[in-house]
This record gives structure tokens, sequence and C-alpha cells, in this order.
């Protein structure tokens, strides 16, 4: 397997105060969707943005490694970093409204990106971005393009956001919850749409999510992020047969699950919310809201392992 | 354009009643008739037998409050919480300024908004935090009813499942009845007593919850339920058999609102529209149920 993004160690804080993602790695392969989980402020997004080299200028970040096929990008200046944005290395935002120029139209904003990093006339570009347009499932696609985004619903400016990534065929795509904001017929109709893009150009797809119905149908790894650390990682198969760091557990407790005939018992909940991480912070940032903290958790947390390639960070052995 | 096309139900006290549809179905405008927020064009909303069209501001209020989706943008920003929560008290005109402060505190302790949370701004605190002072506000004038539009959709799974627990206690506590909008059907099957799933402004299914979960009997309805994605690796994503296309409330159908996106469609369904249909003993939309 082919990896076409690997990151090790990626550090990112903000000023002095705010340590948002806090040595954590991961890799995605070809073909492979790997899903990055958690909730609010746990750094999933910071961690897209840092990939993607689009951080706040106050933002610092470092990494061990942090690759794109054989491009290091800790080394790409933001011209370098400029052509392989919406060529290649695509990503679909959280919010497609502040995502898409409200000034331009549909049609332009696709275009711009074939005519920019692949040389091709407008008119060429514009038939391609029908063409995507009609794969995601927007009928009429010739009208859409000359609609501007304040034209659209929130759903379809999604799959706009969908479609524009797609233009140059990238090899790797990072999706911030894509589906966020869509129906659940049309949520399975765009994830089902990524699959059959991984089977035909083998696109690396780092899904990020705080859905895990959606981490569970999809993903082919996981990785669940808590407070800036990735907690637990894993092939999904393994990681939801043995959920094993107590926050893993907790998330999935807290979901109803149709049909499972427990609707007059409260559903399970964390209490407490996520804490706001200094850099000199010590142990686990799980210790406030865990049943098993034991004053050891706020000095160590080692490091386990369950089968083929599933680790957590916590002091518990074995689920 | 027919946001809302002839929707009928009635609910006893204590019902929940889950309305359960995608963009575009109409439910939030819906939400607004009952909440008395807008006149519906026909038809009329009954309260105990009276007509809501027939109350004051304050007595509609003192019957029917919403908990709204977005916890951040239903807070006055420039409000401190207590101020937030005593305002609907306030506006009743009747209530001594130490009645108002009393019964604020309380519904706050019962919400879980502590006295030092009271003088925060909406900005200090989480998005469940936020939507606890909205429900906090929402029952301070102890209504009969509270229509909920996507109450949990905007919070962390975490925190939802906290706001639902609250919300089902406090229907038990203070015997209230609710109209719970959610496209997220598992929450839906989760607090709901009766379900109805709404299509291009018509309520296509309607059937108590469990009946209705077990087997759904409207084509969309099985499609919808299809398409929920449990935490259940090794399935896959579903192929529905919906096609590509999607609902447009500015171009209805006719015959079947469903058809042009129903895997079941015949030729008539494109003709007779198969409104009102009972079958099995529940609301079921469809010629071939």
């Amino acid at each position: 397997m082919t990896t076409v993004l690997e990151v090790s160690n990626l550090r990112v804080t903000f000023g002095t105060s705010v340590a948002a993602v806090r040595d954590i790695s991961l890799s995605v392969a070809r073909g492979e969707t790997h899903c990055l989980v958690g909730e609010s402020g746990c750094g999933k997004s910071v961690t897209a943005l840092a990939i993607m080299g689009l951080l706040a200028r106050n933002a610092h970040r470092s990494a061990g490694v942090l690759r794109f096929h054989d491009h290091d990008l800790t080394r790409l200046n933001e011209r370098g970093m400029a052509r392989l944005r919406g060529d290649k290395l695509a990503m679909i935002f959280q919010e497609p409204m502040t995502s898409l120029n409200p000034a331009y139209t549909i049609g332009s904003q696709m275009a711009e990106v074939l005519e920019r990093h692949r040389g091709v006339s407008r008119a060429a570009a514009l038939d391609r971005a029908a063409e995507l347009l009609a794969r995601v499932g927007i009928t009429a696609p010739g009208m859409r393009l000359k609609q501007y985004p304040h034209q659209l619903s929130g759903g379809l400016r999604q799959r706009v956001m969908i479609s524009m990534a797609l233009m140059c065929e990238p090899e790797l795509l990072i999706a911030d919850e894509p589906t966020t904001a869509l129906d659940v017929t049309i949520q399975a109709q765009i994830l089902r749409l990524l699959q059959s893009l991984q089977r035909e150009l083998g696109l690396a797809l780092l899904l990020i999510t705080h859905d895990l119905g959606i981490v569970a149908r999809v993903a082919d790894r996981v990785s669940v992020m808590y407070a800036g650390k990735i907690v637990e990682s894993g092939p999904t198969a393994a990681l939801f047969s043995a959920p094993s760091h107590p926050y893993t557990r907790g998330l999935l407790r807290c979901i109803p699950v149709p049909g499972s005939g427990r609707r007059d018992e409260p559903l399970g909940s964390i209490p407490g919310v996520v804490p706001r991480i200094a850099p000199d912070f010590v142990g686990c940032a799980f210790r406030d809201r865990c049943d098993h903290a034991i004053p050891s958790c706020s000095r160590i947390v080692p490091l386990r392992f369950g089968t083929s390639g599933h680790e957590y960070l916590c002091r518990l052995e074995g689920a | 354009m027919h946001a809302v096309a002839g929707v009928s139900f009635a609910l006893r006290e204590g019902d929940v009643l889950g309305i359960v549809g995608e963009s575009g179905c109409g439910k939030s405008t819906l939400a607004r008739i009952i909440l008395g927020l807008m006149p519906p064009t026909e038809g009329d909303v009954l309260v105990d037998g009276r007509s809501l069209s027939s109350m004051d501001r304050r007595e509609r209020a003192r019957l029917i409050q919403p908990v709204f989706q977005d916890p951040f943008s239903s807070l006055n920003p420039r409000q401190r919480v207590r101020d937030i929560v005593r305002l609907p008290l306030a506006a009743q005109g009747d209530i001594p300024a130490a009645e108002q402060r009393d019964r604020v505190m309380q519904m706050l302790v019962r919400v879980g908004i502590s006295a030092e949370m009271a003088d925060r701004l909406p900005a200090q605190l989480s998005g469940g935090q936020r939507q606890r002072v909205a429900i906090a506000r929402a029952l301070v004038l102890h209504p009969r009813i509270v229509v909920c539009d996507e109450p949990t959709s905007a919070l962390d799974v975490s925190v939802q499942a906290q706001i639902l627990n609250l919300l089902a206690d406090l229907r038990r506590d203070l015997r209230l009845t609710y109209l719970f909008i959610s496209h997220n059907l598992a929450v839906v099957e989760h607090i709901a007593t009766e379900v109805a799933v709404m299509y291009l402004g018509r309520f296509v299914e309607q059937a108590p919850v469990d009946a209705l979960f077990r087997e759904p009997r409207h084509p969309y309805t099985r499609a919808l339920l299809a398409s929920v994605l449990t935490p259940e690796p090794g399935l896959g994503v579903p192929d529905v058999g919906l096609g590509d296309s999607y609902p447009d409330p500015a171009d209805i159908p006719s015959g079947c609102r469903f058809h042009p996106r129903c895997p079941l469609a015949e030729e008539r369904c494109g003709r007779e529209a198969p409104d009102g249909i009972v079958r099995h003993g529940r609301l079921v939309e469809c010629l071939l149920a």
C-alpha cells in the first residue's frame, strides 16, 4: 500500500497559551479512508488546516514528518503549497457558506480551479464542472453553474464544495464534516460517491467527523482525538469490537441506536466539558471526566497495544 | 409555495410527537405556525379545545414555548442568563419582581445551571449550557406544550445525550407535551411516543414510535430508516434506491409527492394523490401500502 500522507509528531500551538494539537501521528494510504473522530475543541479541524498549510498567523506548527507523497510539506513555501492545494491535495471545509466566494458564480469558482492548475480553457473547465455537479446529484447543473452561492440551500452548497474539491482528481482529499449539513439520504449518496471515487481513482481520504456511525461504515482506520491528542487508533473493526479508551467507550454509550429498545433508560453521557490545554500540560486530559482516573493519571499516560495495530493511551489494560 | 399542505394531528398531554423529515419538508414552517409565529393560510391550531388565533400573545406564551436549534442565536448575546430567563415572566406584565427572580433561580437549578453561571453572558457558556438556558426560558412560564426544533443538532454527541436526558426528565416531572422536530431518527426513536414522517409539506406516515420503527410502511420512511448509519462496522453505506434527485418545495410533483424518487412507483402514482389513506391502523399516504 502506497502511503499518500504521512504525519508524525505534529504539534500546533496558538500563541503561548493554547496547545491545540499535541504530538499526533497518522497516515493515509492510496485508496484508504482514515477517519479522524472527535468532538468540538479536540483539534481535528486544526489538524486538517495544519496539513494544508492554512493555519492562522499566530499558529505555530511543528512536525517530525509531514509528507504528501514525496513532498515535504514543512519545507514548501506558500507558492509550493498553493500549487498542490486544489490539485492533488484538496480539502472540503466545514462551513460551505464561508468557503465559497459570495461574489462569484458557482461555475466561475469551479472553473478557476482547473484553469489555474491545469491550464484548460474556461469552456472545458465548465464542462467538467457540470459533469461533477451531476455526479453529486445536482440536477440542472448548467443552471446551477450560473448561480451564486446565496441562491443555493446549505445542502446544495455542500455538494458544490465536494464537486469543487474533485475538479482536478486529487490524490488526497481532506474532508472536514462533509455531510453534517446534509439529510441522511443525501449523506448516504455522497459517502457512496466518495467510495466509488476511491475505487476508480485510488483517492486517499482523511475524513473528519464527530459521527461514529459514519466512521463505522466508511473508515478503514480510525483515530479518536481528545484535547489535542489521539487517544485511541486502529483498524475500524478492531476498535469497534474492543473500544478501550474511556472516552471512546463514553462516546459509544452516548449514541442512541434505533431498534435497541432501551428507550426508557437515560442515554449514557460524559459529564463535564473538554478542557483547554496549555502547552506545558502533563498527564491525561480526560482525567477530570473519567470514572477510572487515579492520581498517576495526572503524570503518566502509558501507550497500550491491542490486536493488529490497535493502540490507545490509558493506564487501563485490555477492553 | 405550499410549505405545509394539509397536516392534521392531535396530541395528548404527555405525548411526544416526533416529526422527522428532510430539508424542505416544511417541519420548521409547521413549528412556526404552531408557535403562533406565523398564521396558517388555512386551518387552525387548538389547545385544550381553544383556538390559538383567538388568544393574545401573552396567553399563547403561557401555553406553548419553543426550544430552537442554535443556542447561540436564540439567546440575546447582550443579556445575562438570569435576565434572558426572566424575560417571559416580565413580559406577562403581572408577576411581581421578587416572584420573577425566585422562579428564574428555581428553573435554572432544575436545568443544571448554577447561580454563578446565571450572571454570565451567553458567549461565556458552552453550547450545552446555552441550550439548558434556552430550555429554562421555555419552561419558566410552565407551558403545556414545548416545540423543540432540532434542539440537539448543533451539540456534540456527549452533550446531546445530557440534553436529551434533561428533556425526558422534565417531561415526566412537569407533565409536558412535546413536539420534537429532528432529522436524527435515532434521537427521535429515543424520545418520542408517536412519530410523523413529513415529506414536501405533508405527513406521509404517522404511527406510535415502536410500530413505525419496527415496521415502516411508507417507501419514504423505509428509505429514511435504511439511510441511518448505525455505528456497526462492516455494513457499508446503503443504497436506498432513491436515485440522485432531491425534493424541491417550489415544484411539487403531481399525484403522490414522492413518486419521482420512489423505487416502487407505478404509473398511477403520478396521477392519484394518496392523501389521507389510513391502512393497518395508521396514516400511510401510499397507494401501494
